[in-house]
């Protein structure tokens, strides 16, 4: 992957903008975390609480958001590992569930991010908040905010599950309805992310791709409308390219 | 029922397979990167995929009781609003949007 370094540097990517420090961008990428971690808390207090009903060891709720780090499947792996589903089972749900993760890199700043470890961090925490929050806002990532912000995002999300692993043993029962937060910064990134009329056209292919997949394969509908949606793009692309 | 080696086993699974699934595009990113396609792409699928994104959160959210339909409608409303007129302020769109529908379902 550090091939990438070598690319003509259009602009410097992952440097410090103009009147910022390392210490600046750190507080930069902290603060672009608290909108996504208001959503991730919430979820992670409740899968930590999940965990332990279900009777799973404790660290199961750590050890998941840990080695796999995605919150939708872990929630999902909770309810297989209880059920002591196979393991071939489990690894073709994790395929499935986590695929569209493999779209994230077209257009996720990694080029900002240039030490091997970092690069190494930055790709292995690559969730859907953080290709939500640096999607919605690309050119403004320095390797410094970027770091900060995944990392940000992993300590809501292992700390909550354990507030939620701690809270399961002291005080059944958890704030109705907080979750819709998660939904809540979705909204905000849609909207940030379709500011001219130029994205209409996609919007509307991902209308048609997640009703479709809604009514065909409602169990999947997630994993389908993704798909669909990339290839009804290329096809577009195909389109655009015989005008051009 | 679980033994601990089965546990660690699904860790090293999912590791596994969601870092190949992270990594390996990036691998395959610079053969790709002079492709007219991939760079279509990335600019069309940040808004299809965040709004495919918003959908399926909501989902979950109302597949967990079919009455918090309404409460959901007035939520994303009020998130819209005051994103759209509160100056793309996203903590603030959150929070009113949050603040709304949990006092909604706790309520009605």
């Amino acid at each position: 992957m550090t091939e990438l370094r070598d690319r003509p540097q259009h602009m410097a990517d992952g440097d410090l903008p103009p009147g910022a420090t390392p210490r600046s961008e750190i507080g930069a990428g902290i603060r672009a975390s608290f909108a996504a971690g208001l959503g991730m808390v919430p979820i992670g207090i409740a899968f930590g609480v999940l965990v332990m009903q279900t009777g799973l060891p404790w660290w199961t709720a750590p050890g998941l958001s840990i080695a796999v780090f995605a919150g939708s499947v872990e929630l999902l792996l909770v309810g297989l590992m209880a059920a002591a589903t196979p393991l071939a089972t489990i690894a073709l749900t994790i395929l499935l569930v986590n695929f569209r993760h493999v779209f994230y890199a077209f257009s996720f700043p990694l080029r900002a991010v240039r030490h091997p470890l970092a690069r190494f961090y930055s790709v292995y925490a690559l969730i859907d908040e953080a290709y939500a929050v640096t999607a919605a806002s690309p050119g403004a990532w320095s390797r410094w905010r970027l770091i900060a912000l995944q990392a940000s995002f992993q300590s809501y999300w292992v700390g909550g599950g354990l507030v939620g692993v701690a809270l399961a043993s002291v005080l059944p029962g958890t704030i109705e309805g907080l979750e819709f937060a998660l939904c809540a910064l979705f909204i905000t990134l849609t909207l940030d992310a379709c500011r001219s009329r130029k994205q209409v056209p996609s919007l509307v292919l991902a209308g048609l791709s997640l009703g479709l997949s809604l009514v065909l394969v409602p169990d999947d509908a997630l994993f389908a409308a993704m798909l669909g949606f990339v290839g009804l793009l290329i096809g577009r692309h195909l389109l655009a390219r015989r005008s051009r | 029922m679980t033994g601990t080696a089965y546990l660690l086993a699904v860790l090293a699974i999912g590791f596994a397979i969601t870092f190949a699934l992270r990594a390996v595009p990036f691998a395959v990113l610079k053969p790709l990167r002079e492709s007219r396609l991939v760079a279509d792409l990335a600019l069309w699928m940040p808004v299809g995929i965040l709004a495919i994104l918003t959908v399926s959160t909501l989902r979950s959210s109302l597949e967990a009781d079919a009455a918090r339909l309404l409460p959901a409608a007035l939520a994303v409303a009020v998130t819209v609003v005051v994103h759209l007129i509160g100056g793309r302020r996203t903590l603030l769109s959150v929070g009113a949007g949050t603040v709304t529908f949990v006092v909604l379902v706790n309520l009605l």
